[in-house]
């Protein structure tokens, strides 16, 4: 006579096996989605070490610097300009000249080597952002950079991914503001009706037809 | 049966034939997100000062970014500080409300934001920044302001690297309003205007 081959639970385990890998798969699935999403992969939130602890809370709230002082081409050129030494030392060779703090500051400036840091803000680069448009066209500096003014040590304020992007340019009367509040740190965008925005978005000439969401724009 | 052995190796193959679809997974791939091109500010191994932005030759300016013999570009007309706005600027409400947002954000700080030298940095240094409202001032040709603005005097870095010419002189025609607004006749102010001055408001 020949021996079974399969056990007596043999059944059981097949069903409940089939039941749990299933759910493994999906917990696996959330899990990987959760970890790409969180601040861990995106490092939304999480200040980055600097070689010098700049804060944008003192220079922003504390001594309301514009954020064109340092970043002087965001209103004409695709990149917002990140400051040269000369910059800090325009003021730093007067307040706080012998602080340690800002020692690799002049030594740069007087070695004339740059101060290497770490970037925040980094979209791939098959991403061509251009800040220059998004200002003119009414995006304020807080809507994407978050509440900068709070910020003691510099962390980026949201994840960049496209979706992020496409939610605003699928409807930019969400995030709009008029042109001159826009490098105001303390503007609520949401303190102008619906409405106004909306008619903002046909005074600053944003094409709603679709060409805000074509791959070109952006993926030249 | 003859044809059993070539059937169990067919067989053992099309159980394994899912093993290519892991192929798939070599799509996913993030090499492009930094590709053989510089960003502004990137570090440059190939060039020996570790930038990939280079500064300009020596003696060299940008096309279309400087003539000496311009005014708009240097503030003087003739070698002496020109009293006028070059040609190419426009007096108009848009230069000055141009030159006002120029000025609260490059220039306030240390000036003030009415020109008088009272900005916060200068609270917080033993700096002693002029005010803009004395005579000395008042009668100084605005080719003056440009060339400090761009060139910098004593302590004051110059400007010219970080705003454009045009802006430039927006802001030199705000100085003019603001030294105006400190230094008018209230007999030219609009009734209204006088009314309240009148009333000690």
């Amino acid at each position: 006579m020949s021996a079974q081959i399969f056990s007596r639970n043999a059944n059981a385990n097949l069903r409940v096996s089939v039941i749990a890998i299933t759910l493994l798969l999906f917990g696996i699935i959330a899990a990987l989605i959760g970890l790409y999403l969180s601040p861990w992969y995106t490092d939304a939130g999480v200040a980055k070490a600097q070689p010098v602890p700049f804060s944008h809370k003192h220079h922003v709230a504390d001594l309301k610097i514009d954020c064109r002082y340092c970043h002087n081409t965001v209103e004409r050129a695709a990149t917002a300009g990140f400051p040269a030494t000369e910059t800090c030392m325009s003021c730093h060779s007067q307040v706080w000249t012998t602080s340690p703090l800002l020692k690799p500051v002049r030594d740069s400036y007087a070695n004339n080597t740059p101060l290497v840091w770490n970037r925040i803000y980094d979209l791939p680069a098959f991403v061509y952002f251009n800040h220059s448009i998004h200002v003119a066209k009414g995006v304020g500096c807080t809507t994407c950079h978050g509440q900068i003014q709070t910020m003691a040590l510099t962390s980026k304020a949201q994840p960049l991914y496209m979706g992020w992007c496409l939610g605003c340019h699928r409807d930019p009367a969400q995030n709009i503001r008029p042109r001159d509040q826009v490098f105001n740190v303390d503007y609520d965008v949401q303190s102008l009706p619906l409405a106004e925005r909306q008619q903002l978005v046909a005074d600053y000439k944003i094409p709603t037809d679709g060409r805000l969401t074509n791959c070109y724009t952006c993926h030249r | 049966m003859a044809n059993a052995a070539p059937n169990r190796t067919i067989a053992r193959l099309v159980r394994l034939s899912w093993l290519p679809l892991l192929l798939i997974l070599s799509a996913c791939h993030i090499d492009m997100y930094d590709q053989p091109k510089y960003k502004p500010n990137q570090p440059s191994d190939f060039f020996q000062d570790g930038r990939a932005m280079r500064a300009p030759a020596p003696n060299t300016v940008a096309m279309n970014s400087f003539r000496p013999d311009s005014p708009l570009y240097t503030g003087k007309l003739n070698g002496e500080l020109t009293t006028d706005l070059p040609p190419e600027i426009k007096l108009d409400a848009n230069l000055l409300a141009r030159g006002r947002t120029v000025f609260n954000a490059y220039c306030a700080p240390c000036h003030g934001l009415a020109g008088d030298g009272k900005g916060v940095i200068a609270n917080r240094g033993p700096l002693v920044v002029p005010s803009y409202h004395t005579d000395r001032l008042r009668k100084m040709a605005v080719g003056y302001f440009f060339d400090v603005a761009t060139n910098g005097i004593n302590r004051m870095y110059g400007y010219g690297g970080r705003i454009t010419a045009e802006d430039r002189w927006a802001v030199v025609a705000y100085v003019r309003a603001l030294q105006l607004s400190q230094n008018a006749d209230a007999k030219a102010l609009p009734a209204d205007d006088q009314a309240k001055v009148d009333a000690g408001k």
